[in-house]
């Protein structure tokens, strides 16, 4: 029973995520709303950490599982792809190596800075 | 033997067996190019092709795996409160090195892919490369991108950052363990993360909290910056 409770708390939060988007009209997923409401759920003490962490820890160590499917729709869309592959890799190197860089930098000047006060 | 090809089980099954088959080679070889999901993608890809069965047909099963993605996204605020405390004491750091790193996430990949003349959805599809694959999938859909094509580069994106990351750190002789942690959040999400992980608590524990952050901060940044891309350049 303590499981059901867990997941009735995750796709409550869920739903009302998906209903404030539908009523709201706003372009932040449903999802990702339901996130932001468990968090200051948690945060406020209205949920305890116990009542969702079975549930939780399960779904997030088994994330990668769960997106097989969605992965496994490339081959419907491969020909978005394909006379790409030279764009799509350069695109992802330079990016992910520029946001790397970039964050490191900031942090380590504004942490740098503050142990100077 | 159409009828058994349709049944969700089978999605399910060779979902299951694909994936214990790439946590199987990522043990044995233990390099961060053997991605689990990325094999196991690769494998249903595969097998679907070779004995010509449909994604639909595949999709009967995969529907039933892929709802799972929307109770795990509403999961990440469990680790981000258990960290938050975290947050709290490098408030200023954090918070600017994650928007830096998330605005010129976006930026470069609008520049490049402008440079290299791809197409409006294809530019979509890439612009959430750099956050946790869940919310990343949606913030994707929601702006018209493709998701399978933002998973995948997701997922790229992770194991390319989970290398490179570790690369620059020791060849910047930097010893900066907060700031190895946020870099590594905000350039490769959860793949970085685990590598992080195995560097160091503290680089572990940042880059989690960062990734959760930085997905967030992308679902507004991201739209807002498209938009004005547009309105600059067309």
């Amino acid at each position: 029973l303590k499981y059901l409770g867990q997941i009735a708390i995750i796709t409550g939060a869920y739903f009302i995520g998906e209903a404030i988007q539908t009523l709201l009209k706003i372009p932040v997923p449903g999802a990702v709303i339901g996130l932001i409401l468990l968090f200051l759920a948690l945060y406020t003490g209205l949920i305890k950490v116990e009542m969702v962490e079975d549930v939780c820890d399960f779904l997030l160590s088994h994330m990668s599982f769960f997106f097989i499917p969605a992965g496994v729709a490339l081959m419907t869309n491969f020909e978005m792809l394909s006379g790409n592959w030279i764009p799509f890799f350069a695109i992802i190197i330079i990016t992910t190596i520029l946001v790397w860089l970039v964050t490191f930098y900031v942090v380590k000047l504004l942490k740098g800075e503050n142990s100077h006060e | 033997m159409s009828e058994l090809v349709k049944s969700p089980v089978f999605g399910l099954l060779i979902s299951l067996i694909a994936f214990q088959a790439g946590a199987y080679v990522k043990k044995k070889l233990k390099l961060s190019v053997f991605n689990p999901l990325l094999i196991a993608i690769i494998l249903v890809i595969l097998f679907l092709t070779l004995t010509n069965i449909s994604y639909e047909d595949y999709n009967y099963g995969g529907r039933m795996i892929s709802f799972f993605l929307y109770p795990a996204t509403v999961s990440l605020a469990l680790p981000l409160y258990r960290k938050f405390h975290l947050f709290r004491k490098n408030v200023l750091p954090i918070c600017a090195g994650i928007l830096c790193g998330a605005v010129s996430s976006i930026a470069c990949t609008i520049f490049l892919a402008r440079l290299f003349g791809l197409s409006e959805k294809l530019t979509l599809s890439l612009i959430p490369k750099s956050i946790t694959t869940p919310i990343g999938m949606a913030v994707s859909e929601q702006m018209g991108g493709v998701p399978p094509v933002t998973v995948v580069a997701i997922i790229i994106t992770g194991i390319l950052g989970s290398i490179t990351g570790p690369f620059l750190y020791r060849v910047l002789k930097i010893n900066d363990k907060v700031a190895m942690g946020i870099a590594m959040g905000s350039s490769s999400h959860a793949i970085g993360t685990a590598k992080a992980v195995e560097i160091g608590e503290t680089e572990g524990a940042m880059s989690g909290l960062t990734m959760a952050i930085a997905g967030i901060a992308t679902v507004f940044l991201a739209p807002a910056m498209w938009k004005l891309y547009l309105i600059i350049f067309q």
